[in-house]
């Protein structure tokens, strides 16, 4: 088993699913020679060739949309998109086309791509490369959105997306590239799609968030243990579709629940995580469910980044608030 | 043939056949009169549905229609010079090229009815459906036809655009992906000459479409739209290319929207009507009867019949369409994944409990 950080957890899956599957080719960016700009594609168009691993023209509306035709004629496209903040030219793709072209054909053509992309802010990129946009692509019926928060899950979950039989929107923290590594097992073992993670085991209030929100998450959760707040800590790793059930069995548990993101907070994600625990477990809390979020301003540059990500004291503040009750 | 850096309309537009039917040059040898017949009965068929549909709409029995009234020798030029095993990728006003792939009117009015099954074809089952926000399928076309490419397979793309769309960013991405990789698809530009109330001079100051190739290196050919022998030539040539490995052609056809842009629209609101009755004179059907009479291979008696019997095939799609019974809530569900996941059990039972008549049921 080898030591892997997650950007060479994303290079391993890739590779793994290309050598077995030949339907899967890879489409982006500056992916090929220079092996992408976070190297995510290392190596790659060496070891597959120039036909499976294709340098495309900086057009990323086209990416998607050649993407869809590529995967309506059965190929397995995998088109990275180079920083989150480059991605809303293919948002007229993803939904419009991607994400309901089986729904539109009743079944007839379909649409088995992965769409990648770096995402999150926290490593002084500049500007337009640190959004969050998870909770658009979640709006979008007939899509997944699938965020991993370890080299582990980035392997895992990147495996199921390029196996999953529609289309996949799965954007990994750039934060957390290089942050650290942990063994992984290139065995092509897939994780589950559609599933929430329990990451931590805790009784006292349950912390959800996903990403790269997981680190500032679990360290919250340590803090908290020092002072006595044990915490259940859940990574939704899937945000689109939600699965919830593991969500509310847990605050069903705990009584209080603290949603962490590092989108902006109206209408982020964690909106519509809190809303389906008000609908259907509002008489299991013991006080209000907060959310720990970013401001809802524009992403600032570096020097302010820092501040604008959802830090650990206020994720522990957060905590204690909702420990004292309403 | 070479690239031109530019496509003079003058010298450069293809066309056999005159407004009055004349030849202007001799027919290609591709260009059989009994390929002609078989293209004069599709475009008629394709007429005589189009009025059928605006009947349905304005009675209520269809939902808004886009009618392809004056432009159906692109779609039946082009669609003929495809072989079954090539894609089509349509815009949504290619009925014309649709039902010569074997869609069936019964289908087309399905969708035009408000119901995705009109788009589960039984026949071409790669096509795509139609493709309603503008030059988004040019990327897809050429996406498709770099998979054909890829597996090494022989088929060609081809894919129809409107001239409105030649001026949307995705048209020229996707134009600008099939020049670099060489791509096996044809780009037809159906220049009708309006999209909705915007005149072609809005839309661009290029003095043709075509040229709009030669800036990404692909080539661009000028075409009269309302001539389909020079249509189905132009297009087969284009496809011989692409299945040799030459890589993408763009084709404008140039044509005219004698109707409005659909049922919703009015375009007296914006057009001389002077101006349509012109066009009239230089419409594709009446252009290839003049020809076909005037080479004895058509007649008053031969018109008669093809006319009754399009009236007939018409009516039996349109009573096969109105019979076909809703389908029930589940239908929303049922095709939006592979496998429908648990969170949508609780919106599907919903959808059930509030449909009229107790919902379920599939379609």
């Amino acid at each position: 088993m080898a030591e892997l950080s997650l950007v060479e957890a994303v290079n391993r899956a890739l590779a793994y699913e290309m050598a077995v599957d030949e339907s899967v080719l890879l489409l982006g960016e500056d992916i090929g020679v220079n092996g992408g700009v976070f190297r995510a594609t290392n190596g790659l168009q060496a070891r597959f060739g120039r036909e499976r691993v294709i340098d495309t023209p900086l057009a990323e509306g086209a990416i998607a949309g050649v993407a869809v035709g590529m995967a309506a004629m059965g190929l397995k496209p995998v088109a990275e998109i180079q920083f989150t903040g480059f991605i809303y030219p293919t948002i007229d793709q993803m939904i419009n086309h991607a994400s309901r072209l089986r729904n539109r054909t009743r079944g007839r053509l379909t649409c088995p791509m992965v769409l990648r992309s770096p995402y999150g802010a926290g490593i002084h990129a500049p500007e337009h490369h640190s959004e969050s946009p998870e909770a658009l692509f979640a709006h979008m019926p007939g899509l997944r959105v699938v965020i991993p928060s370890s080299p582990a899950r980035a392997y895992g979950l990147l495996l199921a997306a390029m196996r999953d039989p529609d289309p996949v929107v799965f954007l990994e923290p750039t934060r957390l590239y290089r942050l650290f590594k942990q063994e992984v097992a290139d065995d092509g073992e897939s994780l589950p799609l559609d599933a929430c993670f329990l990451s931590r085991e805790g009784k006292d209030a349950t912390l959800v968030a996903w990403g790269a929100m997981m680190q500032e998450t679990l360290a919250a959760a340590d803090a908290l243990e020092r002072e006595g707040v044990d915490v259940e800590v859940i990574d939704v790793a899937t945000i689109k579709p939600l699965d919830v059930e593991t969500i509310l069995r847990s605050v069903e548990k705990t009584g209080r629940c603290v949603i962490i993101h590092e989108a902006p907070r109206t209408a982020g994600f964690g909106a519509e995580i809190a809303a389906e625990i008000a609908e259907r477990a509002l008489f299991s809390l013991l006080a209000p469910v907060k959310r720990v979020a970013a401001y809802d301003v524009v992403v600032p540059l570096s020097r302010l980044e820092r501040q604008y990500i959802p830090s650990v004291d206020r994720i522990v503040d957060a905590v204690r608030s909702v420990m004292e009750g309403p | 043939m070479g690239i031109h850096t530019s496509v003079d309309p003058e010298t450069d537009t293809i066309r056999f056949l005159s407004p009055d039917g004349a030849l202007c040059r001799p027919m290609p040898s591709s260009v059989s009169d009994e390929l002609l017949l078989s293209l004069y009965r599709a475009m008629t068929r394709a007429r005589i549905f189009d009025g059928k549909a605006i009947a349905l709409q304005r009675t209520g029995q269809l939902g808004t229609f886009a009618s392809a009234l004056g432009q159906e020798a692109v779609g039946v030029g082009a669609a003929a010079a495809m072989a079954a095993r090539d894609v089509l990728a349509p815009s949504y006003r290619d009925h014309a090229a649709q039902f010569m792939r074997g869609m069936t009117m019964a289908e087309c009015l399905l969708y035009w009815g408000g119901d995705e099954r009109g788009s589960d074809f039984a026949r071409s089952r790669l096509d795509f459906p139609n493709c309603v926000p503008v030059a988004t399928q040019v990327a897809h076309a050429v996406g498709a036809a770099h998979a054909f490419k890829l597996r090494r397979e022989d088929r060609a793309v081809v894919t129809f655009v409107g001239d409105g769309g030649t001026a949307n960013g995705g048209f020229y991405e996707a134009l600008n992906m099939a020049g670099v990789w060489k791509s096996p698809v044809v780009i037809v530009i159906n220049n009708n000459g309006w999209a909705i109330s915007t005149p072609r001079a809005l839309e661009s100051a290029a003095a043709t479409l075509a040229q709009k190739g030669v800036a990404v290196g692909v080539e661009g050919r000028q075409v009269d739209g309302n001539d389909v022998a020079a249509v189905y030539d132009t297009v087969r040539q284009a496809i011989d290319k692409a299945r040799a490995g030459q890589g993408p052609t763009l084709i404008e056809a140039l044509t005219y929207r004698l109707g409005d842009h659909t049922t919703a629209d009015d375009a007296t609101r914006y057009r001389d009507a002077d101006l349509v009755r012109r066009e009239w004179a230089r419409e594709p059907i009446a252009r290839l009867r003049a020809y076909l009479i005037r080479e004895g291979a058509w007649s008053e008696d031969k018109e008669a019949a093809l006319q009754q019997q399009c009236l007939e095939e018409v009516g039996q799609a349109v009573s096969a369409y109105l019979a076909t019974q809703p389908a029930g809530s589940d239908a929303m569900f049922d095709h939006l994944y592979a496998t429908l996941p648990p969170a949508y059990d609780y919106q599907r039972e919903t959808a059930r409990r509030f449909a009229p008549g107790g919902g379920g049921g599939h379609g």
